[in-house]
């Protein structure tokens, strides 16, 4: 009853399509192919995580405020916690370690803000995805570059923070570009492949806090690894030192602080970064890419 | 059927055996309770604590050029679902949909963000659909003045949480209805707003239906249904129970429903 007779009768319904060139609905297109479509929606990318960075605080009265607002009060949180009651500074003098520790919580926050957003970036929008068609690597793109922004005004508390402790402007802090574009990187890769996991698996966004703090308490943001574990075999420290969240803390504390000089920063560092931006975003985009038709099953 | 006359033979949408499969967490019967999802866990087995909801069960046609196809059946019987899948916005369990072109569904309103202004909700949507900036800058105020939004005074600067629900719907209508499509999928969407505007998104439908190749139009409304498609496929718990010209399909719908 379903196939009307037609002058193709007796096509199959493969060589029907082939015939007229009809195309698989929601297939995969090619790995360049969907690059270029993502750049085609570069606007959207950037629209969709300004939009997300405003409507955030709208409701609230002191409104965009707090974009700055809030990263400056938990730089408080933390300095008398980690600075007052439980002196972590270890040998640090209080002009170095303030700054440190702000630096450590905002790097970090980044990429750590940037791996939640990237667990619900496609099973949180699934409304999204199942109504609009994009090339679903935009949601998480869009997430990271959201939390860039973030980080962005967390900066300016940053710089006050730095210039109030005595590290001022100069020509390390040029750095700051580079090593922010490098985690980015980073981060957008790290969003893309655990967006597809959390695709698949949504209970990864209960699972994900707990992984994170680990990794937190493990890359030393409030402390110094090599200070901490002095005394301790040095490829320990080393191994701590190369991870990816110790690496970019690292490398930002280098270009803003003063006292935190060269010595702090493990061999090759400016490699081990670049290295770590290059495979986890180039990893993280195509393990995200072979899993596109999926997106949307739920 | 075959004395149909057809506008061409020229097929825009083919659906070869299509079985659309929803996946649903946690929904499985028995015990709700956290150990019982536990003791599901441990289990082995491919399917652990999920349930499977079969929405379509292979379904096959072919949609030709020109023509407008009403899509019915009662609620829950696989009608929306069929438009996603055709759009390729539902991954098909088994079986293909081949398309001439990107089939896009009529509507934004996931792309919408209630804590925006009506004014940047509008680019979103349209960049969302696609459009480039450009063509968003120039459909601007033809979305605008289309909404009538700004007919009560200046509420497209306000944020989308402060409009009426008639009025975010009329929103989301006009921003839905600014891109032309290759194969349009109107899913009831024809009933937003009050009359006059009511009257004005049916004329707009009519303008994309002109511009489109083939249109689906999925609707519970009978007299909509005869005056747009002329063809229509009947979906009962996910299966093709009838495909056909309007009134024969219709006149069998009618006493199956019995009205």
């Amino acid at each position: 009853m379903s196939d009307r007779p037609s002058p193709d009768d007796g096509l199959s319904a493969a060589d029907l399509a082939a015939k007229y060139g009809l195309a698989v609905s929601g297939a995969r297109p090619g790995l360049a192919e969907y690059v270029r479509q993502l750049w085609g929606r570069r606007h959207f990318i950037l629209a969709f995580s300004q939009a997300k960075l405003t409507a955030q605080y709208s409701q609230a009265k002191l409104g965009q405020l707090w974009q700055v607002a809030t990263p400056l009060l938990n730089a408080a949180v933390y300095y008398f916690i980690f600075g007052l009651i439980l002196k972590a500074n270890r040998g640090m003098s209080h002009d170095v370690y303030i700054p440190f520790l702000v630096t450590g919580v905002f790097v970090f926050t980044f990429t750590q803000s940037s791996v939640m957003a990237g667990v619900r970036a496609i099973s949180g929008n699934l409304g999204l995805v199942r109504a609009l068609h994009f090339p679903r690597a935009s949601l998480p793109v869009s997430f990271a570059l959201q939390q860039l922004q973030q980080l962005l005004f967390s900066m300016i508390v940053l710089f006050v923070v730095a210039i109030g402790f005595g590290s001022y402007p100069g020509l390390s802090w040029l750095l700051i570009v580079p090593v922010l574009f490098l985690q980015f990187l980073f981060n957008t890769g790290l969003a893309l492949i655990v967006a597809r996991m959390g695709a698949k698996t949504p209970d990864l966004a209960q699972l994900m806090p707990f992984i994170l703090r680990t990794w937190m308490y493990a890359s030393g943001v409030m402390f110094s690894i090599s200070t901490m574990l002095a005394g301790r075999p040095e490829w320990i420290a080393r191994v701590l030192q190369a991870n990816p969240a110790a690496v970019y803390m690292d490398l930002m504390r280098f270009a803003l602080i003063d006292g935190y000089g060269a010595s702090h920063l493990p061999p090759h560092v400016w490699a081990i970064a670049v290295f770590w931006a290059v495979v986890t975003s180039l990893g993280g985009f195509v393990y995200f890419w072979k899993a596109e038709e999926r997106y949307g099953r739920g | 059927m075959a004395e149909l006359e057809k506008r061409s033979h020229i097929p825009t949408v083919i659906a070869d055996e299509l079985h659309i499969v929803y996946r649903v967490n946690g929904a499985k019967t028995g015990k709700g309770s956290a150990t019982a999802a536990l003791s599901r866990i441990l289990k082995r087995g491919e399917e652990r604590g999920v349930r499977k909801v079969h929405a379509v069960k292979g379904v096959s046609f072919t949609a030709y050029r020109g023509e407008a196809i009403g899509l019915i059946g009662s609620n829950g019987s696989g009608k929306s679902t069929l438009l996603r899948a055709i759009a390729g916005l539902l991954p098909a369990e088994k079986g293909k949909v081949y398309t001439d072109g990107q089939p896009s569904l009529l509507g934004v309103n996931a792309a919408l963000m209630n804590d925006l202004t009506g004014e940047r909700n509008v680019i979103l949507g349209g960049l969302a659909m696609g459009m480039s900036r450009e063509q968003v800058k120039e459909r601007y105020q033809e979305i605008v003045d289309f909404s009538g939004i700004n007919e009560k005074g200046d509420f497209i600067t306000l944020p989308m949480r402060t409009y009426s629900s008639g009025m975010a719907a009329r929103l989301r209508f006009s921003i839905a209805a600014a891109k032309d499509h290759d194969v349009l999928m109107i899913d009831e969407a024809l009933a937003t707003g009050d009359r006059s505007f009511q009257k004005r998104s049916e004329a707009r439908i009519r303008e994309l239906r002109k511009s489109a190749g083939t249109v689906f139009l999925v609707s519970h409304n009978n007299k909509s249904i005869r005056d747009t498609c002329d063809r229509v496929l009947w979906l009962e718990r996910g299966e093709l129970r009838m495909d056909g010209p309007t009134e024969d399909v219709l006149k069998e719908y009618e006493k199956f429903t019995g009205k």
